[in-house]
């Protein structure tokens, strides 16, 4: 069979299913192109010789009512994999080898999916553009010295790339769908506690989740229906009824009600994503959906809260890398000294700077002004969300407010990086559900994204709404393969 | 507001990450700009608005307090920086 590696996930399973297609062929297929396509530096720790040999296994005895049977994957290194590498993107767990398996990764392969390796990313998931991974940039196949967008940037660009059919990443602001927008895939930011965190590397706790990222809609309903769980292991995962949304999934949407935030224009947004968006209420119009002028007023306030919420949390998550019980260790003359020069020579510069933003914001006679008005802010922005809901079924809105930038573009600017995600971090705030489809491109070829936030736990309307615009976008990415040796 | 370099000093001790001059000088610039930004905030009034501690609104479950993992003693020590059988090594802390 030719071209395996351009086939869908709906498509290879199908194959498998069908007996076209061996699991071997596949991941021989998938692990082939990958070794091709090590200019893009997507992976972080490989396992193709496992994956050849587990493919060889399944194809023995294949259980074909698996919902991935055979599929080979490749996973964001945020997910601890039991026994094999798991470094966030940092030095401080280079040689972290975890001895229990995440319950998300656990899902995959409890419906027959093979693990290739392990995707890049920015150090502990902070960035938007994967250059603070100490395992350095990560090239986004749409051109040489793009960056993949991040935190999942190694995720973004091995699918667009069609090293692996399907991946998952980690969203705390923006980490799947900014990503997904810059390299023309489509990325699902679930609901808060849909998909366990048990296992995933923590940054934000009251924000990160986890969620599927694909070539088109269809590929992750499916994989969003095999990675959302109830878990116990995770006390903040929720019990709700999940839909089986490939199964569900519809594009008649006619009536569906969609608003549209008018605090969303921001000051400076290029013309083109104001078209984009224009071009997206006019196909949401086209299939029926009704169009609903709303206001989220605190929009504005979402960054600013962010950068208190997010660093608050890490700088109290990333207390655990002392150099003692697992990760890197510097020397030091005594256990201050050892704490203190493992911390700066394991953690890279962005890090630092969050957990030190972080820190301070916790510190006493800082904790109100900061940290206590950020939690009530919130609130805010969550209440702008409840009131919207009670008129809309649905939100949309620009994923990003610009195509990707250059590798190096915004390095030394920590706000304007931080701006990338100024559509994408109110979503977290709130706990809601978002997904990122790929809309059109820009004057320089470069995809740009369209977003559609949910109310909580209604992954299935988004998905349903995305379907539909979809069909009428009629998205194709341009890859060249430029990179291919 | 303004963060200097003494203040910078005093999150480097309590965040247990050591900083030079050089650096510890990039890192007030880049806080600087940083909460700038932040303070935009401060237009806000907030007295009568309850803080978020969870976009969840579920009590947290209960369960029984049973041991469900057991004998693990190896695999919490496998991945330790500092080889030995039974313990985490650290430097000598007392004298």
């Amino acid at each position: 069979m030719s071209d395996i590696t351009k086939q869908s996930l709906s498509e290879l399973v199908e194959n498998i299913k069908n007996k076209k297609l061996s699991s071997s062929e596949a991941t021989k297929a998938f692990v082939e192109r990958s070794e091709k396509s090590k200019e893009l530096n997507a992976y972080i720790t490989e396992d193709y010789t496992n994956a050849l040999n587990k493919a060889k296994k399944f194809d023995e005895k294949p259980n074909l009512d698996l919902k991935l049977p055979g599929i080979p994957m490749a996973v964001k290194d945020l997910f601890c994999t039991k026994d094999i590498r798991t470094t966030a993107g940092s030095k401080i767990l280079n040689n972290f080898v975890p001895t229990y398996e995440s319950t998300v990764t656990q899902n995959i392969w409890n419906e027959g999916a093979i693990l290739m390796g392990k995707l890049n990313c920015d150090e502990f998931a902070m960035g938007s553009s994967n250059e603070t991974s100490f395992f350095g940039n990560v090239q986004n196949p749409i051109d040489k010295n793009l960056v993949p967008g991040g935190s999942s940037g190694g995720s973004s660009s091995a699918v667009a790339a069609q090293l692996t059919p399907i991946t998952i990443g980690t969203d705390t602001g923006g980490s799947i769908r900014q990503p997904a927008s810059f390299t023309g895939t489509v990325g699902l930011k679930p609901t808060y506690g849909s998909c366990s965190r048990y296992g995933i590397v923590a940054f934000a706790s009251s924000l990160d989740q986890a969620g599927p990222m694909a070539q088109n809609v269809k590929d992750c309903a499916l994989l969003q229906e095999v990675i959302s769980s109830y878990d116990e292991k995770d006390s903040t995962s929720i019990d709700f009824k999940r839909n089986e949304y490939s199964k569900e999934l519809t594009k008649d949407i006619k009536g569906k009600k969609i608003g549209i935030p008018r605090e969303y224009r921001v000051d400076g947004m290029p013309k083109e994503i104001e078209d984009l968006w224009k071009k997206g209420i006019d196909y949401v119009k086209d299939c029926g959906a009704e169009i609903i002028d709303i206001s989220l007023p605190h929009t504005k306030y979402a960054l600013p809260t962010y950068y208190i919420v997010a660093p608050a949390e890490a700088s109290s998550n990333l207390a655990r890398y002392d150099g003692v019980k697992y990760g890197f260790r510097a020397e030091g003359e005594n256990l201050i000294d050892m704490y203190e020069k493992t911390r700066s020579e394991g953690f890279g510069t962005e890090v630092q700077r969050r957990i030190m933003i972080g820190t301070y914001v916790l510190s006493s006679g800082y904790y109100d002004a900061y940290y206590l008005k950020a939690q009530k802010v919130r609130k805010l922005i969550k209440n702008d969300f409840d009131e919207a809901y009670k008129k809309v079924d649905a939100i949309l809105t620009p994923s990003t407010p610009s195509s990707a930038f250059k590798i190096g573009e915004k390095a030394n600017d920590p706000v304007s990086m931080y701006l990338n995600d100024i559509f994408t971090v109110p979503v977290n705030l709130a706990g809601l559900p978002g997904i990122s489809i790929p809309a059109g491109h820009d004057s320089k070829g470069y995809p740009l994204g369209l977003q559609i936030i949910g109310k909580a736990f209604d992954e299935q309307s988004i998905l349903n709404i995305a379907y539909a615009m979809e069909e009428k976008i009629n998205f194709k990415n341009n890859i060249t393969d430029w990179w291919i040796k | 507001m303004s963060i200097d370099l003494k203040t910078i000093k005093h999150i480097s001790k309590l965040s247990r990450i050591s900083v030079d001059e050089k650096k510890a000088e990039k890192l007030a610039g880049d806080l600087n700009s940083i909460f700038n930004f932040i303070e935009k905030l401060n237009e806000l009034k907030t007295e009568n608005v309850e803080p978020l501690t969870s976009v969840a609104e579920t009590t947290l479950k209960l369960r029984a307090d049973e041991v469900k993992s057991k004998n693990l003693r190896e695999q919490v020590i496998k991945n330790s920086p500092k080889e030995n059988e039974d313990y985490f090594v650290v430097p000598k802390v007392i004298e």
